[in-house]
């Protein structure tokens, strides 16, 4: 009864801001106007313009996915190999960015890629040719990659440091070279970690409309912008709603993939 | 018998700290060699060196006939079983098995007939398909110890590895350990802190401490006639007390004159003197050579356990005869069960032997 009552405050704050949104989401999107039911607005994400901001944030999203985990492995195996007191500082570094507001950051990155920004002045003054990446995909991939990283390392370093070191140490004495040491046991028992880690990085990535309005202009159009237009601009609430539906079926087919590879739940552990 | 390991002039430190101080230890062919000492004495700093997870900065392991310091550890035609046993947990136990086999590229059929050959040598037959993590604490040792045989390795290094063990398994174990070792025909170099594991199992006894080598010998001798204060105070309940060696065969204990059998300490020289709790007789106190007070009395099972107060000392005594607190008692000891050892000389040998 107790036990009960405790989580009163959980039950109240599940509800109001996630059941009753969520409830709304459902709502706008499956009514049009006059309130009747629809599925218009579920079928609109098959029109050329919809499909295509779909489409673009599922491209971006994979390859900031992919270069995230290229770049976090080797540098969590760096972490996990290191002694506590120095791993601990470096760690430190990594999550400091961070406590830093994550539009600020992206607005920062704003004003160093600008074609007279900060960097350009630097290339300028070496006279070296300016960049021009602002506005363009790479700017929002460096932007996600960039934003998205830490939430790469942290899950793969957590699951490397629960490798108890003579099971590594067991597999070089059976004979295993450092080659096959690293692909039998230290990448599957670091998996849970990794799958985590995916999720984590790909399912904002592929709601984000911050960094592709920062840093990719008005030029492309993620399907997060999109959605973000009818709700702010266009004022079409129905639309925003099921356009939403449909994206959020693809995180669960995501949720789904990655419950089925993480059984043990292991990497979540943050 | 032939030396399989022989290791040279073996130092090696962690910083500041010196784990080893020239260290020279052979191992024979086929022997059960047990390194035993207390925590940070270097035993498994030893035994990381020979299994190729530590370098040494200094000095040689000979394995075999062929220097192997730098060999890296999948080199090397020895293996480990590990403290709490490193299962692979993602793996079945038959893939734990066959992980070393598969590495080699055994063909398939050796490596099935491998499998059924080493679960069924550790008693553990129809175990295949289980997963590491299903299976007790003694089971998953034996796992350990069945994926490290079935490569036979003509060297078996074991650390601590029935640490993690209640005493009952540890002691099953041990047996079990004994009857792998004959059956095999495999060299075994075991750590332990433990000196009851060591002197059921061992051939040989290493005592460490603080990097140095203690004493060598068999269980027997390493018990009954220990080196110095170190030895018979780790291995075993001993008294040890400050004595005078009177002349050969005479050693003064407490101011009374008991008969020993050491010969060559010398005249009036000081030494230390060991005698076991089992080996102390309480007698009559006008039988005794010196007499004292029983202060303590416990019920051991056994035996029952004793302290008795004579000289200004307080005596251990193991006995199966009781002698209620109060009683006054006389002792006496058999001169073969007096060991005298050579009191430390300088500072330096005091902090090589006695680290109280």
């Amino acid at each position: 009864m107790n036990r009960k009552a405790l989580s009163a405050p959980y039950l109240f704050w599940i509800t109001a801001f996630i059941v009753i949104p969520l409830g709304m989401v459902l709502y706008y999107g499956l009514t049009d106007k006059t309130g009747a039911f629809t599925l218009e607005n579920i079928i609109a994400i098959a029109t050329a313009e919809h499909s295509k901001a779909l489409w673009i944030a599922i491209k971006f999203s994979l390859e900031s996915t992919v270069i995230c985990l290229l770049l976090a492995y080797p540098l969590a195996m760096i972490l996990a190999g290191m002694q506590i007191s120095q791993h601990s500082f470096i760690v430190f570094i990594f999550i400091l960015p961070m406590w830093m507001n994550f539009l600020l950051r992206t607005l920062a990155w704003q004003t160093l890629l600008e074609k007279s920004g900060v960097i350009n002045n630097i290339l300028g003054f070496l006279h070296l040719p300016a960049l021009n990446i602002i506005n363009t995909p790479a700017a929002i991939i460096l932007g996600m990659v960039y934003n998205f990283l830490p939430f790469m390392v942290l899950p793969i370093y957590n699951s490397l440091t629960k490798i108890d070191p003579n099971v590594i140490n067991a597999a070089r004495d059976l004979g295993a070279n450092s080659v096959q040491t690293f692909a039998r046991i230290t990448l599957p028992l670091s998996l849970p970690g990794v799958i985590s880690g995916i999720t984590m990085v790909f399912v904002p990535a592929l709601t984000t409309f911050v960094i592709s309005t920062l840093l990719g202009g008005s030029k492309i159009l993620l399907i997060g912008n999109v959605i973000e237009q009818e709700f702010t601009q266009a004022g079409n609430w129905h639309l925003g709603s099921g356009l939403s539906i449909v994206l959020m079926l693809f995180i669960l087919i995501n949720m789904i993939l990655t419950a089925i590879f993480d059984k043990d739940g292991e990497g979540n552990a943050l | 018998m032939k030396k399989l390991v022989d290791l040279r002039n073996i130092t090696k430190s962690f910083g500041s700290q010196i784990v080893l101080d020239d260290l020279n230890l052979y191992i024979r062919e086929n022997e059960f060699l047990t390194l035993l000492g207390p925590s940070g004495c270097g035993k498994t700093t030893t035994l990381r060196i020979l299994g190729g997870f530590e370098t040494p900065d200094t000095g040689s392991v000979i394995f075999d006939g062929s220097d192997i310091t730098k060999l890296p550890p999948n080199k090397r035609q020895l293996n480990t079983v590990f403290q709490k046993y490193a299962l692979f947990t993602h793996m079945t136990i038959a893939e734990n098995i066959a992980f070393g086999l598969k590495i080699k590229h055994k063909p398939a059929s050796y490596v099935k007939d491998k499998i059924k050959y080493a679960l069924k040598l550790v008693n553990l037959d129809g175990f295949e398909n289980r997963m590491p993590d299903s299976l007790s604490g003694g089971q998953q040792q034996r796992i350990a110890i069945a994926r490290a045989i079935v490569n036979e390795p003509k060297l078996l290094l074991l650390d601590e590895p029935l640490g993690a063990l209640d005493l009952k398994l540890r002691q099953d174990m041990q047996y079990e350990l004994i009857r792998l070792k004959n059956e095999l025909g495999i060299t075994f170099i075991y750590v332990t802190h433990d000196q009851e594991e060591a002197l059921t199992m061992s051939d040989t006894i290493v005592v460490m401490n603080q990097g140095y080598i203690q004493q060598i010998g068999t269980p027997e001798s390493i018990y009954n006639e220990p080196e110095n204060a170190f030895v018979a105070d780790f291995i075993g309940d001993s008294n040890i007390i400050a004595s005078t060696m009177i002349e050969d065969r005479l050693v003064q204990i407490l101011g009374a004159r008991f008969a020993c059998v050491d010969e060559g300490f010398g005249r009036n020289k000081p030494v230390d003197v060991v005698i076991r709790p089992e080996d102390v007789e309480l007698t009559l106190p006008e039988q005794g050579t010196i007499r004292g007070e029983v202060t303590h009395l416990i019920f051991k099972g056994v035996h029952y356990e004793m302290e008795v107060l004579a000289n200004g000392f307080e005596w251990l005594v193991h006995s199966t005869k009781m002698f209620p607190v109060g009683t006054q008692v006389g002792i006496q000891v058999d001169p073969f069960n007096i060991q005298i050892m050579n009191k430390p000389e300088s500072e330096d040998e005091e902090a090589v032997g006695v680290n109280e």
